[in-house]
């Protein structure tokens, strides 16, 4: 498979497809149908800008004030653009919560849809063949790829990403940081934690 | 249309392999795929089933056998061939042969950070919803030769309704172009059990979001 792996592409795709895409820039661009400096700005935008440090200021935000939590559970496109600092997210963003009896993951077996104003780009795995086929059929199997073991009367939630609903995991507060703000939860707050393949981290786990 | 792009549930593609510290983009030109991707479709050149579409009807060793971001090239490259955006021979020859047929608009470094926001797929209702949480539904059991979003593996299957997301428009429309066809979208739930057999993980419950067309009252 492919899908990710350069190393294993042929050379000769990588150049092909590199010209490929230079010579359709150069005709989208002499038509006038796009800016060339438009599209640097959105390449930037999604290198520099837009990350799951986002989604992770959410979830700090929820695990701290539980006005926001009870809002971004009712309505997360909502509560999160009241959040102010996160750019404008799309209509459809639900918040669903991992609790000690449920673990929810998110998935798209059709294509790759993710909520990439709270997460930024999904990275290749998430779009990858092996996780989009076994997702919804062995959730347990794929945790442990993530070396991720729950408990096994935990119920496993599975969400297809089918329309253009988006999902976004609130994962549980670790344990052992009563007291801590908000930036130094969110520095907890892992991109897996909130697409359900991973933990937050523990306190131990980062830098004092 | 049943193509290789419905994955849930095959077997055989192997362990799910993370990349540490995973940048962005690892090659220049999948940001350019991605950029002229969004401003076409901020363009309204098509919309994003139209993309979808255009991939799933890739041969299914190309899509096996493309990286991500070449899947996009491939699918965009179809889309403007195919809706006379570029002509064969303009493509052929790498350069605009002919002048340009017309957009609405285009993505300009002015607009660039409010074109990229995601926009609303609600519609205005066309009727009463036909269910409400708690409803018990089956999946219908259809093959359309055409674009879908009800998973192979979720057809034919008893569930529960959860959630009602509101009216939207209907890719299964959009993609053929017969317009947004508005329908009311729901969050379905299924016992792993109904979709894998009584072996399967009991603690395991699966949900689709389907658009009311796909659904039945059980």
């Amino acid at each position: 498979m492919a899908d990710h792996d350069h190393a294993t592409d042929h050379g000769s795709e990588l150049s092909e497809t590199q010209l490929r895409v230079r010579a359709l820039e150069t005709i989208l661009t002499e038509k006038g149908y796009v800016d060339p400096a438009a599209l640097d700005a959105i390449v930037e935008t999604y290198e520099t800008k837009i990350g799951p440090r986002n989604g992770a200021i959410v979830v700090a935000t929820a695990w701290t004030d539980p006005a926001f939590k009870q809002a971004l559970l009712a309505d997360a496109t909502k509560a999160v653009a009241q959040l102010g600092h996160i750019s404008r997210v799309g209509d459809h963003l639900v918040a669903v919560e991992n609790t000690p009896q449920r673990h929810n993951m998110i998935v798209c077996t059709l294509c790759s849809c993710y909520p990439w104003e709270v997460l930024g780009l999904p990275p290749v795995w998430y779009k990858s063949a092996p996780y989009r086929s076994r997702a919804v059929k062995d959730p347990r199997g794929v945790l442990a790829d993530f070396n991720v073991q729950l408990p096994k009367e935990t119920e496993i939630r599975v969400w297809d990403s089918t329309a253009e609903t988006r999902f976004l995991v609130l994962p549980m507060r670790p344990a052992g940081t009563e007291g801590w703000s908000k930036e130094r939860l969110a520095d907890l707050v892992t991109r897996d934690s909130m697409i359900g393949t991973g933990l937050p981290r523990k306190p131990g786990e980062i830098a004092q | 249309m049943n193509g290789i792009h419905d994955m849930g549930g095959m077997d055989g593609f192997g362990k799910v392999e993370a990349e540490l510290n995973e940048p962005p983009f690892h090659e220049s030109w999948e940001g350019r795929v991605l950029a002229m991707q969004r401003a076409m479709g901020y363009a309204g050149a098509w919309q994003i089933d139209h993309g979808r579409f255009a991939q799933e009807a890739l041969p299914p060793q190309v899509y096996l056998a493309s990286s991500y971001y070449r899947r996009w090239l491939l699918g965009m490259e179809s889309n403007l061939l195919e809706r006379g955006y570029v002509a064969p021979d303009e493509m052929a020859a790498g350069h605009a042969l002919r002048p340009a047929k017309p957009l609405n608009r285009k993505l300009t470094t002015e607009v660039v950070q409010k074109g990229m926001a995601r926009s609303s797929f609600y519609r205005q209702q066309q009727g009463p919803a036909r269910f409400k949480p708690g409803d018990r539904v089956r999946t219908k059991n259809f093959h359309p030769q055409t674009h879908t979003r009800l998973p192979r593996y979720a057809r034919g299957k008893p569930g529960m309704i959860e959630l009602i997301h509101g009216c939207h428009a209907y890719p299964d429309s959009v993609a053929v172009g017969q317009g947004d066809n508005p329908q009311w979208l729901y969050t379905v739930v299924f016992d792993g059990r109904d979709i894998w057999g009584p072996d399967a993980d009991r603690t395991l419950k699966i949900s689709i979001d389907a658009f009311e067309p796909y659904l039945e009252p059980a």
